[in-house]
């Protein structure tokens, strides 16, 4: 396979023509806004949570490009049903094993936009710590 | 009289002087269409900025001895060669910057700072770039003055009908307009919003970093009272712009950074400037890269910048019109005659980024993103657009790459 087969394989083209937990969920515990200011892509995330901590319910909204958009539709079904704290602590690479494609710098920012802005959200519901690369999602500041 | 027609640029002849396009890109010939972002370069800039290097290199303004002096020389040479450009009447009022940008943030600075307070209004566009709104709006919001902009229509062209209301709202001090905006190609009736801004009693701005490259600039004509350009669009080296300014304005106003060469006298309790431009040049130059873009200007006037309008203008129509044979294709700005070598597109239900990306093995290097020109998108209803943009050396052939590859990444991604 050409790198530009696989760029766009076959699972990524799914993913991005029927995203997965693609909406709103109206009155969720928690949400927050991402910017890729590259590109001026915007994503939401939305979450509810149930007992404990577990993730019962996680949506996003927004635009972007097909790597977006699809790297984001395999977070939402990554995450569902786990642990906010878990989710939280979540490496990059977890997800990006998941996308399995490779990615130049620049379409890294695109790939994980989602999983910054959900790690927001996660922190905003429930506290849990953020990572450095959640610094100016969402108008956050971090120190 | 016999009236000899110009002679028309060969493009194809002026891609041998570019050493870039001897590589393959992906495999492929490199179809380089983001000059708009910056241009490529020919074996005379890049040789003299080499030359300069092994034959010339000292610091300038500083040593008394051979080889200062020499590249003194030279780097006042290249000053003299961008104020024949813009036609200035005097090198002094030509300041070496970093770049565009640069020269916008020291007018925002040096002259705002001191000029600009509560009651009083500054104008820019919808259109512009980051650069020619960021600086002035920060400026405004810090000295209380209020900020503007004068809109666009449908077309991306501005709405000089506003101009009363916004002179009515308050005292206008200073107004920024592009010449040719980087995003949509539309080339701004300057002269006329410069001659209105002057009977607000305003400073006129004009950021001219797109137009350089594709058009003659007159500042005898054009109504700007500061100017601002950057070499790498126009066939020279990263690193190194310029700001023109009225003499008597810069002479009024304080320098933007301070240190060596911009001084003349340092005591303990008080520091004067030195003459123009040096004022506003602290610490050690861009020498290499000045020079070098001493050497594009020369490059550019040999072509002649008349011929190079007129090339990009028909490019610039003719992918209008095979954009405009898809009805998956939303294009946007003015119609050709009103443009230069840039035209934005959409192609429908795909995100710009993947174009881009999809293009790129194709050899086609185009810009998808905002184009530092977020309110420009908000007022289009995007988020992002696809550009290509043109310049002495693209080929029609180009273009046709370009229309292919878009059928492309629809088939891959629709
Ligand atoms: C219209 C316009 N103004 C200003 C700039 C800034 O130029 P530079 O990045 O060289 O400072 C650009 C470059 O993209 C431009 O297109």
């Amino acid at each position: 396979m050409s790198e530009f087969d696989q760029l766009y394989r076959e699972v990524i083209l799914d993913h991005y023509k029927n995203p997965r937990g693609h909406g709103v969920i109206e009155g969720a515990d928690a949400e927050a806004d991402g910017q890729n200011p590259l590109c001026g892509d915007e994503v939401s995330i939305y979450v509810s949570f149930g007992e404990d901590d577990t993730i019962e319910d996680v949506k996003f909204s927004g635009r972007g490009c097909a790597i977006s958009q699809a790297s984001t539709s395999m977070l939402m079904e990554m995450v569902k049903g786990r642990s906010a704290h878990e989710v939280a602590t979540m490496s990059k690479d977890d997800l990006l094993e998941e996308v399995g494609i490779p990615l130049t710098p620049i379409r890294l920012k695109c790939a994980l936009l989602g999983l910054w802005t959900l790690k927001v959200a996660l922190h905003k519901g429930k506290g849990t710590p953020l990572p450095e690369e959640a610094a100016g999602l969402d108008d956050l500041s971090l120190n | 009289m016999a009236v000899t027609a110009k002679p028309k640029l060969d493009a194809q002849k002026l891609r041998a002087d570019f050493p870039i396009f001897e590589q393959l890109v992906h495999g492929k010939p490199l179809a380089y269409l983001d000059s708009a972002v910056t241009s490529q370069k020919p074996r005379y800039v890049l040789d003299a900025l080499l030359n300069f290097y092994e034959t010339s290199y000292g610091n300038v303004h500083r040593g008394v001895y051979w080889l200062s002096e020499r590249a003194t020389a030279e780097f006042e040479a290249a000053r003299d060669k961008v104020r024949g450009f813009v036609n200035a009447p005097s090198a002094k009022e030509v300041i070496f910057t970093r770049n565009a940008t640069e020269a916008l943030n020291l007018v925002a600075y040096a002259w705002g700072w001191d000029n600009l307070g509560p009651g009083d209004t500054v104008v820019v566009t919808e259109l512009e770039h980051h650069a020619n709104f960021v600086p002035f709006q920060f400026i405004a919001q810090r000295t209380g003055a209020t900020f503007k902009a004068i809109p666009i229509d449908g077309a991306g062209e501005l709405q000089l009908d506003a101009l009363d209301g916004l002179a009515a709202e308050g005292n206008i001090k200073l107004v920024a307009v592009g010449l040719i905006s980087n995003s949509l190609g539309t080339i701004n009736p300057v002269e006329k919003i410069a001659a209105w801004a002057h009977e607000q009693g305003a400073v006129m701005v004009v950021d001219a970093a797109q137009a350089a490259p594709h058009k003659a600039i007159d500042l005898q004509t054009l109504g700007a009272d500061f100017l601002a350009i950057s070499a790498h669009k126009m066939c020279g080296p990263s690193g190194v712009g310029a700001l023109w300014g009225k003499a008597e304005l810069l002479e009024a106003m304080s320098p933007f950074n301070m240190g060596g060469q911009m001084i003349r006298q340092v005591r303990m309790e008080k520091t004067t400037w030195n003459e123009l431009p040096y004022k506003f040049e602290a610490g050690t130059p861009p020498m290499a890269e000045a020079v070098a873009f001493g050497a594009a200007v020369d490059y550019l006037t040999a072509i002649g910048l008349d011929a190079i309008e007129e090339h990009e203008h028909e490019l610039a129509a003719y992918a209008l019109d095979r954009l405009g044979e898809l009805d998956w294709i939303t294009t946007y700005g003015p119609p050709a005659d009103r443009r230069a070598g840039i035209v934005s597109f959409n192609v429908e239900g795909v995100h710009p980024h993947d174009v881009a990306q999809i293009l790129d093995w194709e050899g086609i290097a185009i810009r998808a993103g905002h184009h530092c020109a977020q309110p420009l998108m908000a007022k289009l209803g995007v988020a992002a657009t696809n550009r290509a943009s043109f310049y002495l050396y693209t080929v029609r052939d180009e273009i046709d790459r370009l229309v292919a590859g878009l059928h492309k990444v629809r088939k891959v991604l629709t």
